[in-house]
Parts: structure tokens; sequence; C-alpha cells
């Protein structure tokens, strides 16, 4: 009987609870959510973290200072030039040291390749998530080699760099490394020209990134989002031109806006994005003087990192990372080792409006808005 | 006026071209890029960092570390593990007797190298390492780990050749201040090669 | 901000609130009462002269006698510095009004420090742990904090391993009870003088 009056009473529906589980190709890691679905629209959505926690940040406080480095290229390990990028200006900041001409030109040239490299992962990544199966990725992926040989020349290594020291850089660029980066410069606009007209104007594309996902600036401004994500919500606000930190304010470049706050607005902010860090490297590279990488006071601290012992103080230094406000906060007690490290993930925080983004909508397009938040696993968990 | 699926379209011709084009054009121009591992193998770069050795000069016993222990010290995941030699009157000789490294903790972050004082410790290119047990098979000891002068400068070149110069700067500065003072006035250092 | 810049928010916020007690500690601004602080960060972000709609970061910290709680305003309208708000708690009592209603940023990140230093944030929507899992116990990130050893067990384990048809070895079995005859904890202990 029980059956019976079952199965007439088949127009209520029951909300189920999946687990988006940390074991799933499309979530940039491992990174769980629990989904209540109805049918196949999402009524709630509570994202799990802690599975890649590796406990960075107690880790830091019994190294000294300068060892702590290649730990930060672990954090956001698809570009590992940014974090070291800003644990340098962290440290500058608290122990006052300065950094010589040539090594700012270095890191900014360095920075901005590590902002393409990141953003045509995740175009690529993101594409792959709509049903592109690979073919947009391995066409981004053949730029992204020639990018990381080059890494692989000058720092050592293609991922995990520790290329930036406390005042300067490790070593420097020689004449040769100079004239590959021009090659990829001047042969990378083509590269997005092919691009572009395999995807921007593609009906599929469209019909399932505009609409999707919006989200209004002034929530964004309120939960802490930061990077292409806000920009596509129309906020004007890039790091590199409000801190002027660094040689940012010599190079002239503009900060592309999106309208709508969609899917499709992120993944075109970045395509811009890469545009305008291409002609910030021209500017660079045409200007790059001669001198000294690093500055003569830290010289002894690379050879005795045990003895560097920055003033009694604390410091917040953050740098505009292709995800976001990467930020670090260093509090120092005069001893060799940090009393207490803090990184501010941009990943993390902006997984705050992920819920909201996706309720109502099907379960198809959550995995496609959260390919356009960006994450990565190393930074949220830390 | 375009058509619906004009984009589709337009992306379609785009991979058509890869395709055809990755027959005739060169590897870096859009050709196939494949290597063919193991049997063909990459060019070596040489800044290359993957795990450490130790260098000697001519045989294994002139080996130039002196088990100061700062790269155990300095190693940020403390992968190094490092004993004096003592010899027989009970005197620390300065050799190390224990130079063990677990490439199972090592994060090739290159810190040893950076901070040895005597150009002793650097990052070779060997990357293919394997062990038949995962904890103490990769454990390197100091026979092991020893390579020669030769061998280094066949994997890095320029940095041999600069640390190679400098070695022998420093030897023909040692040799100027201890000869005696010559005839006339001036001691000679003796006539050294070009540098390269 | 520069020192001039948080003297002038400090008297502002003095004119404006004058029952909120302040204090300049460095270049940040320290609330002696806990209470007021959701009222100093809503003036903050209301008032057109400051405008500080971003919370940046909200972060905890542990300094022996108090724990402390740090956050880092900017304003995303007027493009202007940091202000750096302190609250101190005792650990006998770490309550906190939480800055969730205020600024949803605050809500993941107040969860981050409460999951690391047990600081219980009042008034936020959903506080638990954020990386540990439910029934762990403890908050690591406190310098007082003691690592459990993860390859010692502990009587409690091995009932429950023995629950659900583990074998344990024998000797494992022993150093539990002599733990629990001891009344110990199974704890990694630092050595006494480090190595170098």
């Amino acid at each position: 009987m029980e059956i019976i009056n079952a199965l007439k009473n088949t127009d209520e529906t029951q909300i189920l609870e999946i687990n988006f589980g940390p074991q799933h190709p499309s979530t940039h890691g491992v990174f769980r959510m629990t989904i209540q679905l109805e049918g196949e629209k999402i009524c709630g959505l509570k994202p799990v973290f802690g599975y890649l926690h590796r406990n960075h940040e107690q880790i830091a406080e019994n190294l000294p200072y300068a060892a702590i480095m290649p730990y930060t290229d672990r954090l956001d390990y698809v570009n590992a030039l940014a974090n070291n990028f800003g644990y340098a200006l962290t440290i500058e900041k608290l122990a006052g040291l300065e950094v010589p001409e040539r090594a700012e030109y270095i890191r900014v040239i360095m920075a901005e390749l590590a902002r393409v490299v990141n953003h045509i992962t995740v175009i690529g990544f993101m594409l792959n998530d709509l049903g592109a199966f690979f073919t947009p990725l391995l066409y981004a992926f053949r730029e992204r080699e020639r990018i990381l040989d080059l890494f692989e020349e000058i720092t050592g290594s293609r991922l995990m760099n520790n290329f930036f020291r406390f005042g300067g850089v490790k070593r420097d660029l020689t004449n040769a490394n100079l004239a590959a980066i021009q090659k990829i410069v001047s042969k990378f606009p083509a590269f997005l020209k092919e691009f572009e007209a395999l995807l921007t104007k593609n009906e599929i594309l469209c019909m399932r990134c505009q609409n999707i996902g919006v989200l209004s600036g002034d929530t964004a401004t309120n939960a802490g989002i930061t990077g292409p994500v806000l920009r596509a919500s129309g906020v004007n606000y890039d790091i590199r031109k409000v801190d002027h930190y660094s040689i940012y304010d010599r190079f002239d470049f503009k900060i592309p806006l999106g309208e709508k706050g969609d899917v499709y607005d992120r993944f075109y902010v970045r395509v811009l994005e890469i545009r305008e860090s291409l002609k910030i490297l021209e500017q660079a590279l045409a200007k790059i003087p001669a001198g000294e990488i690093i500055n003569k006071k830290s010289l002894p601290l690379l050879k005795m990192p045990r003895n560097f012992k920055p003033p009694v103080g604390e410091a917040y230094g953050r740098v505009e990372s292709p995800k976001g406000e990467l930020g670090f906060y260093v509090v120092s007690d005069g001893t060799p080792q940090p009393w207490r490290y803090h990184v501010r993930a941009p990943s993390l925080i902006n997984l705050t409006v992920l819920e909201e983004m996706c309720l109502g909508q099907k379960i198809a397009d959550a995995i496609i808005i959260l390919g356009s938040i960006d994450i990565v696993l190393g930074e949220t968990d830390r | 006026m375009t058509i619906f699926g004009w984009g589709v379209f337009k992306g379609m011709m785009v991979t058509l071209k890869n395709f055809l084009t990755s027959y005739f054009r060169k590897p870096d121009e859009g050709g196939i890029f494949t290597v063919q591992y193991p049997e063909e193998r990459e060019k070596a770069i040489e800044n290359f960092r993957n795990f450490p050795f130790l260098v000697y000069d001519g045989s294994p016993e002139k080996i130039r570390c002196v088990a100061c222990g700062i790269c155990e010290r300095e190693c940020p995941p403390k992968c190094i593990h490092i004993e004096m030699e003592i010899d027989v009157a009970g005197k620390p000789t300065r050799k190390p007797a224990v130079f063990d490294i677990d490439y199972g903790l090592c994060m090739n972050c290159g810190m040893c190298e950076e901070v040895c004082p005597f150009d002793s410790i650097f990052m070779d290119h060997a990357f293919e390492v394997t062990a038949p047990e995962r904890n103490e098979g990769l454990v390197r000891n100091k026979k092991e780990l020893s390579k020669s002068n030769e061998y280094f400068q066949k994997v890095r070149p320029t940095l041999a050749s600069s640390i190679d110069q400098k070695r022998k700067a420093a030897e023909e500065k040692k040799k100027a201040a201890a000869a005696p003072q010559g005839v006339g006035g001036q001691a000679q250092p003796p006539q050294g090669q070009e540098p390269k | 901000m520069s020192p001039l810049a948080i003297e002038e928010v400090k008297k502002n916020l003095e004119a404006r609130l004058p029952d909120v007690k302040l204090r300049l500690v460095g270049d940040s601004l320290l609330i002696e009462n806990p209470e007021d602080l959701p009222r100093v960060a809503l003036f903050l972000k209301e008032n057109p002269k400051f405008l500080f709609d971003y919370l940046s970061s909200a972060t905890g910290a542990d300094y022996l006698t108090f724990l402390e709680s740090v956050y880092h305003l900017y304003s995303m309208a007027q493009k202007q510095g940091p202000v750096v708000l302190r609250v101190r708690v005792t650990k006998n009592n770490p309550r906190i009004p939480s800055l969730a209603p205020v600024y949803r940023s605050a809500e993941l990140q107040e969860r981050e420090a409460f999951d690391t230093f047990g600081i219980i944030y009042e008034g936020h929507p959903d506080l638990r742990r954020l990386f540990m899992w439910e029934e762990f116990q403890g908050h690591p990130l406190r310098k007082d904090y003691e690592q459990e050893d993860a390859e010692v067990l502990e009587a409690a384990d091995i009932a429950w391993l023995e629950a659900r048809g583990i074998k344990i070895p024998d000797e494992m079995k022993e150093k539990a009870k002599t733990l629990q005859a001891a009344g110990q904890r199974a704890i990694t202990r630092k050595p006494e003088k480090p190595r170098n």
C-alpha cells in the first residue's frame, strides 16, 4: 500500500544532498562542496576546506625569514613568482630595505610573465570544464611551455621558482634571456588573436556563460572580493595602481573592467589583462637599465640567513597577484624567526560569494562558476 | 548579418588549420612537438636545479666539503645530516665522516648551494632517481653524493668554470703572499693560464 | 597609513563616538573595549569622509598573555590606505563581537581565527572550524599547543580500532597501557637543544 501511495505522490520532490567531492577533475584541486539539489537546480551549497592544509603558518614560525621563501612558492603553485614578490615586499617594508633599479625591472618582468601564465592556464581550464575537451587547453599550454622553459633558464625551476630575495633578485638576466622574452612577447598577440577567433564569439560559449553567476559590484566590495572577479563586476580597483608598489607607476597600462559581472565577463577581463601585461612587458624590456641586482646590505644575508634580525614591529604587504590581493602579515619580535606570519589568500576570500552566485543555477553551471573564480587549493588551505 | 553558428564555424576553421599545418611545420611554429622520451631527450638547461651533490677535485678523498654544517643549519626541511670525521688522536679533521641527504625530504630549493662558503655543494640535474623502498631507500650517503669536478664541468659549464677561476685566483694570491721576496724586491706571481 | 593620518582618524572617532576608548599602538588603533568594535567599524565604513568599505584581512595573534585580533581596512571608493584596528582579549574568555554583519569578507577569516586560535566571535552566522575536522581538540597556532605524536597510539585509539576489527601489535598495546597508567598523552617532544 505504501508503494502505491508513494507512486501516487510522484510530484513531490526531495532535496538531494550530494558531495561534489574532494576527488573531482574539475574542482581545481582537493576541494569539496556539499550541494543540495532539487532536481537539477541548486538550492544550497556549502564549501568544505582543509583537504590540503599543510600548516604553512606554523612552519614559518620556526624558520628564519629567508628560509620561508621556498615555502611561499608552494602557496599558489601555478604562479610562484607572485607569492615570492608579496613576501619579499613585506619583509622589505619591515626591515626598511631598498631595492636597486635593475632588480625592480626584473621583478616586474617576472611578475607580469607569471600573470600571463596564470591567466592562460585559467582560461584553458575554464574552457576544459565547459566541455571543449582539451583543445583550447593544449593550445594555451603550448604557449605556457615557452614561458616555463624561460623560467627554467632564469630561475632554475619551471614552477617552484624561489627567485626573489630581500632587497633584490637571486640571479641576473643575461642578454640571451632578454632576447628570449622579447621573442615571446612579440609572438604572443598572434596566439591571442587565434584564441579569440576560436572562442570569443562562439555561440555555445556565449549561451553557457552569459548571465550565469552574476555578482554585483557592491556585494563584491563588501565580501572582500579582489582581482579579475571584482573588476568584471565593474569596480575599478587594482593594487598596482592604488598602492604604487615597486615601479608600476612608470608604465602605461589600462585596467579592463566588465559590465555585468557574469562568467563571460570574468573570462574576457582575463584575456584583456593578458594584453595589458604584454604592454607592460614591452615597456619594461625597452627601458631596463644596467646595475646591481641586490641591495648591498642584504648580501651577507644570502650567506648566513640565521643572522637576519629585522626590527621589532609588524608589516602588511600586499601585491596584485593574478588571482586577487595577496597579502602577507608578519609580526617580528627581534629574533630570527617571525612571531606571527599570516597569508591573506585571495582564493579563500573569493569563495565567500560562491553560494550566492550558484543558487538557482543548474549543477553544470556551478562548475563553470567555480572555474571562473579561479581558485587554487594551495592558497586556499595553505 | 551573421547566421547562427558562425562563431562555432570559425572556431572549427582554426582547429582545422592547426591540424593541417601540424604536418609540415617545425615544432616551434605549430608542428608536432612531442619528444619521444626516453629515446630522444630535450636539451638539458644548465641552470636546472634538482637534487644536491658534492664536488671533489681529482679523487673522492679530496672532497671540498669541510663539514662546517652551514648547509645543514640552513636547509629549510632539514634533510641534511653531517658528522665531522675525528682522527685517531681525537682531533676533528676538516672532512665529513657522514654526509646524508634525504631525497624524500629535499625540496630542491637550492639554499644549500647559496650558503656554502667552500663551493662544495651544488645542485645536480639528475632527475631519474629511484629507490626500492620508500623511506630508507631515498637517503643518499657521502659516497653516492660525491661527484668529480669533471662531472660538474659537464653539467654546469659556466658555473663550474667561474668557480674554478675564483679558486685559482685565490690560490695564486695565497702563493704570492707566502712567496719570499725575490732579488729586486718584487715577488713575481707564477704565470697562470689566461682565463677562459 | 602614515602616523599623521592615523591621528586624524583617531580624532574623528573620538569626536563622533566619545565613549569609545582608543589607543595608538605603532601605526594602529587599539580599541580598549572589544564590545565597541562593530560601532567603530560601522562608523568607518559609512562616514563619507572615510568610506572604508573593504576589509582586507582579519586575523588573530597570540601574545602569551593575551590573544589579539587584527583588522586591516581599506577604501575602494576613495583608494585610501590601511587603517589597522586591534582588539585584545584574555585566553580565559576570548569573546569578540563579530564583524561579519558589517563586512561579509570577515565570515571565512573569522572562522579561520576561531579554528587556529580559539577566539569566539559572537554574532557570526556560522562559527565552526574551517581547516580542521569538527571533533578536533585544541587550537594549533597558540603558542602553548602541544602536538600529538602521530605514531604512538593511546588507549582510546586502540579501543576504537579493535572495535572495528583491526589487530594491534602487542608492543604498541604495552606502550599505550604505560601512558595511560602515568596519565599522560602521546606528545612529541621537541629536542632540548636544537642541533645547530
